[in-house]
């Protein structure tokens, strides 16, 4: 992820020391979190994955293989089929691509949003202050799966307004967090000399307080990740996620809620695994991401 | 609360779900007008809501556009059902969490400190639904279980309503469980990091009371405070885990008209469910105030 950034447009001689810089510091990271890097390499695997599903899964994700409908487990098919003759390793591996989309883009707006929400909220203080504060209250006031579920009832389910849904329920968080951290900056002494030599409002919230809340900003977006396939494979569980035929790890394990009278494991056992498994990786990849960005959180 | 409306008001043409996209097409405009009138939903939408507010307030709640029965009716069927889940599965994840938390934390970087934290950040990443899910199947092919399709009331028949409860809340509880061992263990190192911990230790105080007395007991509230979160995670996390095992309470109804774009019931659920949530906060912050001395509210 550094060395794509950051290796660009830089003369080769200089390229060459910042390299080692950079791999130096993923050799630090990844001797000092050994959990934060297995939780990154799963992930990046992941998102390999996700991108190359058509290359990497066995079978289509559409086409069933009618021949052996709700399938065991076996050597052609490695997770067993479900009731439409569909290879389960597959749908599970294409899933992949719903998951990550939706929880990164989720992350993007609801974070963004929220963060923005939080440095006009504590710039601009008094009645704004007010207002956006009790917005956010507002928007609090439901557990989070009834908020999301509440606007793709009145929006139709599409991969977009799911992202929509499960952004508007991480907006809170990135107002709350951000607005105390941007508190605190506001005060400081360069942004009243900022103010002092005649910057105008928007230019010292943008390009004196806002970057300052960018290492919050990323502890907050990655903590949440995992949260967000949570919500999304719930809502797809509900069945008020991505709609069917589109593969995600919810829908799949609401089609093995279906078959109660014959039971069918593997169908319930395998989506949910690979939720399990990203949700992890995100969550460690997460604390040590804090741990290195934030060191006085450490150990909380 | 005005937000409410706002969303309320966006949904798709209800008589689409009503009859179906081919049957809509031959309605005609005055049919349609009728049925428009019927439900209620000809007037302008200021009229919609002061009249919604009116039903709040009379606790009338209005009417299914698809069932008979009222919207207090059927709450007042299903309500019981969910907040016994969400009540039962925080209080269960207060038995389990806090004593896992507490040991966690007594006895630092031992085995059981490493095992339940393993299992802590493990618990936080499965989704509670699919443990059901799991344990609902292995019932099944084990002891021909199946989920229990009658609806029996905690005063009416408790064996019964047991038999319905018991699953969703263990499931619920251990997920929460997880919340409140995390945080109880975090808190109470916190406090034993204190001065006045060292203070009790100096004077010579047994180990077990200056933990008992003053470590313990400072280390409650923010444990306290995350209830209240874990509990709209459990009001969230019951609705999956009432489709999963087939609990006939407020989540399951909510699914059902989310389908059926029953506009009414929604806005009334989801309201139910924000009260319950903000209530229980409320309670939450009035206990906080009352445990420590230190906290007013002017």
């Amino acid at each position: 992820m550094q060395t794509t950034t950051e290796s660009t447009a830089v003369a080769p001689q200089t390229q060459r020391s910042l390299s080692r810089q950079v791999w130096r510091t993923l050799g630090r990271f990844i001797s000092q979190n050994p959990l934060g890097a297995a939780g990154a390499l799963v992930l990046l695997i992941l998102v390999l994955m996700a991108i190359a599903a058509p290359l990497v899964s066995p079978w289509p994700e559409h086409k069933g293989d009618f021949t052996h409908m709700s399938g065991e487990p076996n050597a052609d098919h490695y997770f067993g089929t479900d009731q439409q003759g569909r290879d389960v390793l597959s749908r599970v591996i294409f899933g992949t691509r719903t998951t990550l989309t939706v929880a990164f883009a989720a992350l993007l707006f609801g974070t963004t949003m929220g963060s923005l929400i939080g440095i006009v909220s504590a710039y601009a203080g008094g009645k704004v202050d007010l207002i956006l504060q009790r917005f956010l209250e507002i928007l609090q006031a439901f557990p989070d799966v009834i908020l999301a579920l509440l606007l793709l009832s009145a929006l139709d389910p599409s991969l977009w307004t799911v992202i929509l849904a499960i952004s508007v329920t991480r907006i809170p968080f990135g107002g709350r967090v951000i607005r105390s951290v941007a508190l605190q900056i506001r005060e400081m002494e360069y942004v009243t000399s900022a103010r002092a030599i005649g910057a105008k409002d928007l230019r010292i919230m943008f390009r004196h307080v806002a970057p300052q809340c960018v290492a919050p900003y990323l502890i907050l977006a990655t903590a949440h990740l995992g949260v967000a396939i949570l919500i999304e494979s719930s809502l797809g569980f509900l069945g008020a996620g991505v709609p069917p035929p589109t593969a995600t790890w919810g829908n799949m394990l609401a089609f093995a809620n279906f078959s109660s009278f014959k039971p069918m494991w593997w169908m319930a056992f395998y989506p949910g695994l690979a939720i399990t498994i990203t949700v992890l990786a995100f969550n460690l990849f997460g604390d040590s991401l804090r741990d290195v960005l934030d060191p006085r959180l450490r150990n909380r | 609360m005005v937000i409410f409306v706002v969303l309320r008001i966006i949904p798709g043409d209800i008589l689409i779900a009503f009859y179906g996209t081919n049957e809509v097409s031959r309605i005609t405009p005055q049919q349609r007008a009728e049925l428009m009138e019927a439900l209620g939903l000809d007037k302008p939408l200021y009229i919609q809501y002061l009249s919604w507010l009116k039903d709040l307030a009379t606790l009338e709640l209005g009417k299914s556009f698809f069932r008979t029965d009222t919207v207090a009716d059927i709450l007042k069927r299903r309500a019981p059902l969910s907040l016994e889940l969400a009540i039962g599965s925080t209080l269960l994840s207060w038995i389990i969490g806090f004593p896992v938390g507490l040991i966690g934390a007594l006895k630092r970087n031992s085995i059981a400190d490493y095992v339940t934290r393993v299992g802590t950040i493990l618990f936080l990443a499965i989704p509670g639904f699919w443990l059901g899910l799991l344990l609902v199947i292995f019932l099944a092919v084990q002891f021909q279980y199946a989920s229990p399709i009658a609806t029996a009331q905690i005063w009416e028949d408790p064996k019964a309503n047991l038999q319905i409860v018991w699953a969703p809340i263990l499931m619920m509880g251990i997920g929460g469980a997880t919340y409140i061992a995390r945080m109880t263990r975090s808190s109470l190192l916190e406090v034993i990091g204190q001065d006045y911990i060292r203070t009790a230790r100096a004077k010579g105080l047994m180990e077990r009371v200056t933990m008992m007395r003053h470590a313990v007991k400072n280390a409650i509230l923010p444990v306290l405070t995350i209830s209240g979160i874990i509990l709209g995670f459990l009001l969230g996390g019951s609705v999956a885990m009432e489709k999963v095992f087939n609990v006939r309470g407020l989540g399951e109804i909510l699914i059902r008209a989310i389908a059926e774009r029953d506009v009414v019931m929604i806005q009334n659920l989801v309201l139910m469910y924000g009260i319950i949530f903000t209530l229980t906060n409320l309670v939450v912050d009035v206990m906080y105030g009352w445990l420590d001395p230190r906290i007013r509210y002017s």
